[in-house]
């Protein structure tokens, strides 16, 4: 009779499972989103300064679609660069 | 009226002097067509991101305002025809951002790091 941790799968057993992801906009009850503040707005950035997919960042597409635009005056502004490497 | 913000950047060669008084030249645009001004703030010579009008540098200037929807129209031929003025943007504020930069005003602003958690 085989112990219980002997015991061997035909099918791989799924790893612990990821934390849920979560909109931090509405987790933190932020309604407005500042172009102004370059440093905030790198976190929804990848290194060549292209905004992060929903995918990866969790945010709600009301928020996405703000950050978006905050970014998108940033850039405008030069507070934020078009294109870039290695921005972190 | 609206609240409205104006970003202005201004050519880096500007003297302290000149850079105050084209501040004020606009905030008094703004309070001489029946617009009031809420907020001012200079941040001073900022890098660019990138070179504009072959300048690496700027001197910043927010101001937030309330004034009839017209007005912009006015400021903005203002805005283009100073040559110091390297590039301008409005910003029509909603509820929240009114909100927002009040609650920044005074003083009690630490979203960034509320944020991150």
């Amino acid at each position: 009779m085989a112990k219980p941790n002997e015991i061997k799968y035909l099918t791989a057993v799924k790893a612990e499972k990821r934390p849920k992801k979560y909109c931090r906009f509405k987790k933190m009850g932020i309604r407005y989103i500042d172009y102004k503040d370059g440093d905030f707005l790198k976190k929804f950035l990848n290194e060549q300064g292209k905004l992060l997919p929903r995918r990866l960042t969790g945010n709600s597409l009301k928020f996405q679609r703000k950050v978006g635009d905050a970014v998108k005056k940033a850039r405008q502004m030069a507070i934020l660069p078009y294109v870039t490497d290695l921005m972190k | 009226m609206q609240n409205y913000e104006l970003m202005v950047i201004f050519t880096p060669v500007l003297s302290e002097e000149d850079y105050r008084s084209a501040q004020k030249k606009f905030a008094s645009l703004v309070t001489d067509n029946s617009g009031e001004v809420l907020h001012e703030k200079p941040w001073g010579l900022k890098s660019l991101a990138y070179p504009i009008q072959k300048k690496t540098t700027g001197l910043y200037w927010v101001m937030e305002y309330k004034a009839p929807s017209d007005f912009n129209e006015k400021l903005k031929i203002q805005l283009l025809r100073d040559e110091s003025v390297l590039r301008h943007m409005f910003t029509a504020l909603d509820k929240y951002a009114v909100e927002y930069n009040a609650k920044k005003k005074s003083g009690v602003n630490s979203r960034t790091e509320k944020a991150e958690a």
